[in-house]
């Protein structure tokens, strides 16, 4: 199976706070991997991590069997013009309107007219259902539309990656509907890579080709979503069921209550 | 004792840290290659953003500021029956240093704190983090017209506030108080040097267009992306700019006194 993406034993720090320790993982071309854990496990900072944002500790990160870390600004830059990344934010920008978000990196990296440019945004709009509202600003958008037009825009170059973070959360019924079914077409139709991070278990499972699990900075399992569900560790089973107790602990760290109550109240 | 000496030095390598941040920020946004088709039309975003919209306040403020110096320096004069000598106290008082400096304060007012906020809040909405992910340096992009834009802004509204000033005087001068407007203009121009006096006060606002938006961009660029954090950049650009403006002021009055 060829990969686009390989990380091999990474090691990542926030201050002294480890978050990933020797981490494997492979990115299988054409296929939707998704990496799952519990909030703070460091999901977003390996997309960041991926796409050259942050530098690891220890271990090294390949994209299209280019050491991202090694690259010059200019090798890093042009190598981001094959990935596409919807943050969990949108992060649209907030001075444009829907249609020049979405023609943004046209403009700045394409020699394109504008008419073959306008051409491309509406096709974009069009495949997330959005071409009506080209001109609406993005305080004007509900948060799904808002995570749709923020996929068109990274769409738009027709990368090769493409990484979701949290795409999910906070979605009505609906919304999250549309975008589990956007994210698997969209991946199949364009022959995109896709990379999903997210703690929605059944949303991620359902269009996951392959799954990573992530839990005090090491992978607790990995497996197809049918496999990953059957066995596993105690911490993966609490993940994926939703168990408010067991080895991710309800409580904070602190000692006994009772010790807490019985202790005299100094201010 | 040990203890205190330890949270001294670390205080001390912050500081220097942060210095150095600033000088790299400034170090990126001056020398890049720039591109003139799209950087054109970035830069007259930002002087309209900067500069236009930074005059109602220039003018209204330079108007009433050169009324009152006006005033107050006429009863003064009086006294020594010196009068017609206002209007070159007037024009000295303003090109030389209520332009620049007061310009400078209401600039960091105006149009720091609001650069501040706005690149903190796209830094705290992951705009410009998406931007970096498109393979578009936001240092070229976002940073660069808006401090070329502060630095070219500055002397332009650093002139307008002169003129207007000069006008308050005139009007509360010659058309309330009295005096002769030939005296008035021609003892300023006999008075006013062009190199020392005009010169001079541009090239302070140059500095401190240059200064005052570099302050503002690396609170923004640097701000802790919440809300309590973009408050706090936004707070102290506008009280880090002042400071280095009212600093920079008497450095560079001290450099050019010389020729006064």
């Amino acid at each position: 199976m060829n990969n686009l993406v390989e990380i091999n034993q990474l090691c990542f720090k926030h201050g002294n706070r480890p978050i990933f320790n020797g981490v494997d993982i492979s990115i299988s071309q054409g296929k939707v991997t998704a990496i799952m854990g519990p909030s703070g496990t460091g999901k977003t900072t390996l997309l960041r991590l991926i796409g050259g944002q942050l530098k690891p500790d220890k271990g090294r990160v390949y994209v299209d069997k280019q050491n991202i870390h090694q690259l010059s600004r200019t090798g890093l830059y042009n190598l981001r013009k094959r990935m596409g990344m919807l943050f969990q934010s949108g992060g649209l920008f907030t001075h444009l309107n829907v249609f020049e978000n979405v023609a943004f990196s046209l403009r700045e990296h394409t020699p394109l007219s504008d008419s073959m440019i306008r051409d491309l945004v509406l096709l974009k709009l069009q495949m997330v259902g959005l071409r009506g509202a080209r001109d609406l600003m993005p305080s004007e958008l509900s948060g799904g539309m808002a995570r749709r037009v923020a996929l068109a825009r990274a769409i738009a170059l027709d990368p090769a990656l493409i990484m979701y973070d949290e795409p999910f959360s906070g979605q009505d019924p609906i919304s999250m509907g549309v975008l589990v079914k956007l994210i698997r077409t969209l991946n199949d139709a364009l022959g995109l890579t896709t990379i999903i991070v997210s703690h929605d278990v059944q949303e991620t499972l359902s269009i996951a080709d392959y799954v990573y699990v992530i839990f005090n900075g090491i992978i607790i399992g990995q497996g197809t979503p049918a496999s990953i569900q059957e066995d596993g560790s105690d911490e993966l089973k609490q993940f994926l069921k939703g168990l408010p107790d067991g080895p991710v602990r309800f409580h904070y760290p602190a000692k006994s209550l009772t010790n807490d109550l019985l202790e005299e109240f100094t201010v | 004792m040990i203890i205190t000496i330890n949270r001294l030095g670390q205080w001390g390598l912050n500081i220097l840290r942060e210095y150095g941040k600033a000088g790299i920020l400034l170090f990126q946004t001056l020398f890049h290659i720039p591109s003139f088709r799209k950087g054109i039309p970035l830069l007259a975003q930002q002087i309209y953003a900067e500069g236009v919209l930074s005059l109602l306040i220039i003018v209204v403020s330079s108007l009433f500021i050169g009324m009152v110096v006006a005033l107050q320096g006429y009863h003064t004069l009086a006294k020594f029956g010196a009068s017609q000598e206002l209007g070159p106290l007037v024009a000295l008082s303003v090109v030389r240093e209520l332009g620049p400096v007061v310009t400078a304060l209401l600039f960091a007012g105006r149009a720091g704190s609001a650069l501040a906020a706005e690149i903190g809040l796209m830094k705290a909405t992951e705009q410009l983090s998406s931007m970096e992910m498109m393979a578009v340096d936001p240092i070229r992009r976002v940073v660069a017209p808006r401090l070329w834009g502060g630095f070219i802004s500055m002397p332009l509204l650093t002139i307008i506030f002169n003129l207007v000033a000069i006008y308050g005087a005139y009007l509360v001068g010659v058309k309330w108080l009295g005096l002769d407007a030939g005296a008035f203009w021609s003892n300023m121009q006999s008075s006013v040097d062009f190199r020392m006096d005009i010169v001079n006060g541009i090239y302070k606002s140059i500095v401190f267009g240059l200064v005052v938006t570099w302050i503002s961009l690396y609170q923004g660029y640097y701000a802790e992306p919440t809300s309590a954090g973009i408050a706090s950049a936004t707070t102290r650009s506008v009280v880090y700019s002042s400071l280095a403006v009212l600093g920079l002021d008497f450095v560079l009055t001290a450099m050019m006194i010389g020729g006064w």
